[in-house]
């Protein structure tokens, strides 16, 4: 009682004073959807606060600074070995301080999670089309912030001042000096001389410790805001609108649900960092300029980068005794440039070409989209290759495959691997549309074959349960665009005008194509028999039934549920 | 020495001197060239040894290496090569090769020690070359592993990984890992430089400094892993494998598994 009678008093003394009640009510009363994959972001978040946290930990006992040192510490190998004082540090952090090795290995492992989770996250956005207005800024907001993790992570590996990262920071002065004409100086301002110098740790530290986790924390707290804002999209399914927003409310479903992943994030961080080495740092021994180790590898996610280098060939040019060094400086920028840019530009460039300028808060299943998912996975085929390619000494150590055979495959590869890609992937979105259509049009098979007394055979189907054919009928039309063509009476609207308006009349064509919408009762039928594929019998079926095919084998009650629905939408 | 003076006129005279001057010579060298192998069997091989190796040359290497191992179209030539360079690849298994590919594996030796030896001493017989190096060449007892690490990934770590883990190389051929090398076979790799590997001779790599590579090759196989699982130890490639296949899947399954159990519950 008296607990209670204190824990009001406080919270009214409190609200008398921050009027804050209203706020925290609206705040445990928010609904938020509920799919698995709405899950993906929670990881990122939940990675990024343990990495702030093990951070913290580190920077109690790294020495940012390339003074050299002769080793003396309690890893036995190295010892009598110069060395900057970052490196033996991190030695310490490893050896000497308790819990230090298990802090620098979740920390480690966190950066990885938190970038993978972002490449699935960003995948999940894509795919679902939850990009689409009015969410845009804050799919810009992802991707700084998945370049910023980028930059964060290299920042991050290179501390160490080992002999893995030291080949990282070569890289990173070798494409600094590609730029032409400016790129010496970028080099020498960002090494604070000829390389490796003695200033780069302490400068990528600042870099690493306080602005990129200040800009990814300020921005991270706008892409949460934006989303608390603008409500979080939802999956189609049962009652669920471009209006409503059908989930849990915040306390206490979700509350404890998201509470629980945080705790399931750290676990797997946790068991990773016990049982599972990251980055042995005490092998690789301290960076020494003129060594270099087969299978240098930087971490994952700047894995594409370094196939890019990989699979270019060596093209350089000299004019007037300037070097310009297109072997670095192309692979550097243009594949990912390709990949942000084109990200960045997608959701702008596919409203454009569709017109579609409504709000969306319903997700597409990515087979409902089918051009955008084929150019998902044309730019998956392509990071991918090249990703690989990055690996390709392993590859080729450990599959037995000529390296350059892995360079040749991937050098065609990215130019030929994302046509093939977009073509199935389009073929198999539009065949699982058709698929989908089937089970709209005909039910589900019970494979019961009925023998009626004429001596006819018909195969029974029941209706897909409301749940079930609320997904399937998810399923828009696009908006349909003016046409580019000028008629007797009419002139093309402004934006349809000129070469520009036919090739975006085109190009609504191609992102618009999908197979068929679904054709439910009498009207589709002339179709059905179309595309048919000989199967007279379950045609006959459909005909017999006329209007009540599917009740007149459903199992269960579900068909009279399901029917008002799929009768609004045929009309 | 008026028997020197009476004949030091003699037409044979100046033969005998540059004779007898170059077997001086060449026992003296003889006997300071030998002096640090002299421990090894192989060092001092007897014209019986020399009979059995060519035999199994005969036997075992002749096919490829030509009759007197003077080398084919398929094999290079073997004289001068030395005892070293046949104790690394027929103790390592490599030779005789079980085919003609990009590079020959290591695999389990054929011949044994005595036939090793024979062979050995036949192709020094040829022409010379490294000899096997003795066991007070290859001791790590003193060597400093600090150093060894130092020049091993100065040296070696470009194609055989940090640890000695191996690598690719071009068209086929790798660097193989050094997990399972002896000292001796590690020396006379260096001295040899068998495949694609460049010979390391005493003047860019001093003895002594090879036994302090082989010091960190042998101990830091046996470093444990105080993270964990060590992954191959192949730098990052693994750990971006694990990052995705296991912690990534293992929070999509958890996360289905959040939502699923609420799926159920809220209908």
């Amino acid at each position: 009682m008296s607990v209670e009678r204190a824990l009001e008093g406080t919270g009214n003394w409190l609200d008398d004073r921050l009027h804050g009640a209203r706020g925290v009510r609206v705040l445990l009363r928010k609904i938020f959807p509920d799919h698995w994959s709405f899950l993906l972001g929670e990881i990122i978040l939940y990675s990024f606060i343990i990495l702030l946290l093990t951070g913290t930990f580190l920077t109690l006992w790294f020495q940012p600074s390339m003074t050299q040192v002769v080793y003396h510490g309690s890893y036995v190998p190295l010892r009598g070995v110069r060395m900057s004082e970052a490196y033996a540090s991190t030695l310490r952090i490893s050896f000497d301080v308790r819990g230090g090795l298990l802090m620098r290995q979740i920390h480690h492992w966190a950066a990885d999670l938190f970038m993978a989770a972002i490449m699935a996250h960003m995948l999940r956005v894509f795919f679902t089309g939850a990009y689409r207005k009015p969410r845009e800024i804050n799919w810009l907001i992802g991707i700084v912030l998945f370049t910023l993790g980028m930059f964060e992570g290299l920042f991050g590996y290179s501390l160490p001042d080992d002999l893995l990262s030291g080949a990282g920071l070569r890289i990173t002065e070798g494409i600094l000096q590609s730029f032409p004409l400016v790129g010496t100086y970028l080099a020498y301002f960002l090494f604070g001389g000829p390389f490796p110098g003695t200033q780069i740790i302490g400068r990528l530290y600042i870099i690493h410790v306080l602005i990129i986790p200040g800009l990814i924390l300020a921005l991270v707290t706008v892409h949460l805001f934006l989303m608390f804002h603008q409500k979080h999209t939802q999956m189609p399914g049962k009652g669920r609108t471009n209006e409503n927003v059908v989930g849990a409310p915040m306390y206490p479903y979700f509350m404890a649900k998201t509470g629980a992943f945080f705790f399931f994030t750290f676990a797997a961080l946790t068991l990773a960092a016990t049982f599972v080495q990251i980055n042995p740092v005490w092998l690789y021994g301290p960076y020494n300029p003129v060594a270099m180790s087969a299978g240098s590898q930087p971490d994952f996610y700047m894995g594409m980068l370094e196939g890019a280098l990989r699979v270019m060939p060596n093209w350089q040019w000299v004019v007037f005794g300037h070097t310009f060094a297109f072997n670095v400086f192309l692979p550097a920028l243009v594949p990912l440039g390709i990949i942000f840019t084109g990200a960045a530009l997608w959701p702008f460039l596919e409203q454009w070409i569709t017109g579609d300028r409504r709000e969306h808060h319903l997700n597409d299943r990515p087979r409902n989209a089918p051009t955008r998912t084929a150019v998902g996975l044309a730019a998956i085929t392509f990071y991918g290759i090249l990703w690989a390619e990055g690996a390709n000494d392993i590859i080729a150590d450990h599959l037995d495959i000529p390296l350059y055979w892995i360079t040749w495959g991937a050098r065609v590869g990215i130019f030929v691997g994302p046509v093939i890609a977009y073509i199935i992937t389009k073929r198999i979105c539009m065949g699982l549309q058709r698929k989908d259509n089937h089970l709209v049009e005909h039910g589900v098979e019970t494979g019961i074959i009925r023998q009626l007394p004429g001596g006819e055979f018909i195969e029974e189907t029941r209706p897909v349960d409301p749940e079930r054919l609320a997904v399937l009928l998810s399923r828009a039309e696009h908006p349909a665009l003016p046409s580019a063509e000028a008629t007797e009476t009419d002139v093309p609207p402004p934006g349809m005008r000129g070469g520009l308006g036919r090739m975006r009349e085109r190009l609504y064509h191609v992102v618009t194509e999908s197979a068929p919408m679904p054709q439910i009762h009498g009207n589709g039928h002339g179709n059905g028999h179309g595309n048919g594929h000989g199967d007279g019998q379950l045609a006959e079926t459909d005909g017999q039934g006329g209007h009540g095919e599917q009740a007149a084998s459903t199992a269960g009650g579900t068909a009279s549920a399901a029917e008002p629905q799929r009768d609004e939408d045929s009309h | 020495m008026s028997w020197i003076t009476a004949r030091r006129r003699h037409p044979a005279a100046g033969y005998v001197v540059i004779a007898s001057v170059l077997v001086i010579i060449g026992t003296a060298y003889a006997v300071i060239t030998s002096g640090a192998a002299s421990a090894s069997p192989q060092a001092t091989p007897n014209s019986a040894q020399i009979a059995d190796g060519r035999n199994l040359f005969v036997e075992e290497c002749a096919t490829c290496h030509g009759l007197y191992a003077q080398g084919t179209a398929d094999a290079p030539s073997l004289i001068g090569v030395g005892a070293a360079a046949v104790n690394f690849q027929v103790t390592t298994g490599r030779m005789p090769a079980a085919e003609l590919g990009a590079e020959n594996d290591r695999k389990p030796p054929r011949l044994n020690a005595t036939q090793t030896a024979a062979i050995a001493a036949y192709i020094q017989s040829l022409g010379g070359g490294p000899t096997v190096p003795s066991a007070a060449q290859v001791s790590t007892s003193g060597a400093d592993v600090g150093l060894g690490q130092q020049l091993f990934v100065a040296d070696c770590a470009a194609c055989h990984n940090f640890v000695g883990a191996g690598g690719a190389l071009t068209y086929g051929k790798y660097a193989p890992p050094l997990t399972a090398s002896t000292p001796t076979q590690i020396y006379e790799a260096m001295l040899t430089g068998p495949e694609a590997m460049p010979v390391f001779n005493d003047l860019t790599i001093t003895p002594q400094e090879k036994r302090d590579i082989i010091a960190y090759v042998t101990q830091v196989r046996s470093e444990p892993n105080p993270g964990g699982f060590s992954l191959g130890r192949v730098g990052p490639v693994t750990e971006g494998l694990v990052a995705f296949l296991g912690l990534l899947l293992f929070m999509v399954l958890a996360a289905l598994w959040i939502t699923a159990k609420h799926g159920k519950a809220h209908e």
